[in-house]
């Protein structure tokens, strides 16, 4: 799974896609994932710099990451590689 | 050195619309809901379980005397009777005992409760279409006023009290047009019809009832106090008539009740506070339509409220907690709270404020908010935008202090617990969850039934 290189994303969760002109808003915990995932990172290391960096679980982590990603899905924000 | 790690919460995503403005805004929650009368959410869930429900004693306090203020300084002779239908869990009955209610009841069950309270049998208002010939005899020898219903039960007290030769104090409930839709003619006697006068030229040739005032409840949630003012103007013709015709006093007016609280209604336009009238607009259009009628000075009747839901609901949270957080096939965010249509009957009626107990970021979601139950009709909220919540968070629903209590089922799960804040800030349980045993002590298993083998 990829997010698109082309998406514009601001410190405070506002992402742009050039593509279609879409924009969005996320929450700083979504920010920082589509951050990691920009920079190339796979579950395994997102997982540990997310649970290094909130209060949270890496299971409970893997369960919202999942469903996180399956919303970027929808809105055409991620293509498999 | 440790450091403290960040606040965490689900991540999100919501696209951002253009041209779909909406004036009122999607937001409902600004800030977090921590605390009750000064009590911590968090401690009163840890104390008492989730879900439990809160009552506030101070709201119901100032909720009630401001009624009474409202009407009280409108007009010289107001008497309030506590609705039990609305709550009838003994301490909340006998905080607006304590404020000087009397008590209003629609069953011999709720009577039963009035009377194992301490009120006086003479300071009961029975209402209600079943009152069987011995739950009249019951309220006879009590003294207390019988709000007859319909000529079966006139026919059935005169027979008894002729037989006891006993006088009741009887009323009969007047319905009536007051031109609000649907109109609530399936209780007690019509007026425009002249079957309210019927009925009280039958009481007035009964030798052992007494006439002694009229009574009427115009529907629920009224949002028109204009229809209260009709209300008014036709109790007061049938009372001056009474007068005229057979020189009898009616020493009271009872207006039911209907008042709404501050509730959103499914299907509203606008929230519910935006919405309703204060309870001073009600109370100037009845007693100026009373003090305006013409009755004398000595004959002005007391003026009976049985108001209840306006004076509860807002004492009324239901905590609860986030079971689990699942995404529907349409992409819609659905929430499963421990909590559903069960113990929240008024969900299927309001759209009830949920504000989270714990801090939540700027970012919110529109989702469903579903109960426990295994049942699809299990919907608390069916659009609501909250902040994400997370598993175990912690939510708080506003004003469920009426009906909820009383309607609520045993139905899948069990009912929790009911607590109260007094005006000290201290808690109390005023009523215990139910266990399995609870429910199945009244069961009887047959000798044939009580082995199987699998």
């Amino acid at each position: 799974m990829k997010i698109n290189s082309n998406l514009a994303v601001s410190d405070s969760g506002f992402i742009f896609n050039p593509s279609n002109g879409d924009s969005f808003s996320t929450n700083a915990v979504g920010a920082d994932i589509i951050r990691l995932m920009k920079e190339g990172k796979k579950l395994t290391e997102i997982k540990k710099e997310m649970s290094a960096k909130y209060d949270v679980e890496p299971g409970a982590f893997e369960k919202d990451y999942e469903d996180f990603i399956s919303q970027l899905q929808d809105h055409f924000l991620v293509s498999h590689v | 050195m440790k450091t403290e790690k960040l606040k965490y919460e689900r991540p999100a995503i919501r696209k951002m619309n253009t041209g779909l403005m909406n004036k009122f805004g999607t937001r409902t929650e600004y800030a977090p809901f921590t605390h009750i009368d000064g009590v911590s959410v968090k401690e009163l869930i840890n104390k008492y379980g989730s879900p439990c429900f809160v009552i506030s004693e101070r709201t119901i306090r100032k909720t009630y005397q401001n009624a009474v203020r409202a009407f009280k300084t409108r007009y010289p002779k107001v008497q309030f009777a506590w609705s039990y239908k609305t709550n009838y869990i003994d301490a909340v009955c006998n905080v607006f005992h304590q404020e000087g209610s009397w008590a209003e009841v629609v069953s011999i069950f709720e009577y039963t409760k009035a009377i194992e309270n301490g009120v006086p049998g003479n300071k009961i208002i029975f209402n209600g279409p079943e009152k069987t010939k011995a739950d009249l005899k019951v309220a006879l020898e009590n003294n207390s006023y019988i709000h007859v219903d319909h000529f079966d039960e006139l026919y059935d007290l005169i027979e008894l009290t002729q037989e006891l030769k006993k006088t009741a104090k009887v009323a009969i409930r007047v319905n009536m047009d007051t031109g609000v839709y649907p109109m609530w003619d399936r209780f007690g006697f019509n007026y425009e019809s002249g079957q309210a006068w019927n009925a009280i030229n039958k009481i007035m040739a009964s030798e052992y009832l007494e006439m002694v005032g009229l009574h009427c409840h115009i529907g629920t949630f009224m949002l028109d106090p204009n229809a209260y003012a009709v209300a008014a103007s036709k109790l007061s013709d049938l009372a001056v008539n009474i007068k005229y015709v057979f020189n009898k006093t009616i020493q009271y007016l009872d207006l039911g009740g209907g008042f709404p609280s501050a509730n959103t209604l499914r299907g509203a336009y606008l929230p519910g506070p935006d919405m309703i009238p204060s309870i001073d607009e009600f109370a100037e259009v009845i007693t100026n339509t009373i003090l305006n009628y013409g009755y004398k000075k000595e004959d002005l009747p007391l003026l009976i409220l049985e108001t209840g839901r306006a004076m509860i609901d807002d004492a009324g949270y239901l905590l609860g907690s986030v079971i689990a957080n699942k995404r529907l096939s349409d992409g819609r965010r659905a929430t499963i709270m421990d909590f559903g249509v069960n113990i929240l009957f008024t969900a299927f009626w309001y759209e009830h404020k949920i504000t989270p107990a714990q801090e939540f970021s700027s970012h919110t979601e529109d989702m469903v908010i579903y109960g426990p139950l295994c049942m699809n009709i299990d919907v608390v909220r069916s659009s609501v935008t909250l902040p994400a919540l997370n598993r175990g968070d912690h939510v708080v629903v506003h004003k469920v202090g009426a009906y909820n209590m009383t309607q609520w089922m045993q139905f899948i799960a069990m009912r929790p617990k009911v607590t109260l804040i007094d005006t000290n800030g201290n808690s109390h349980i005023i009523r215990e969850n139910e266990t399995v045993k609870t429910i199945t002590e009244p069961e009887r298993m047959p000798d044939h039934l009580k082995t199987f083998n699998l």
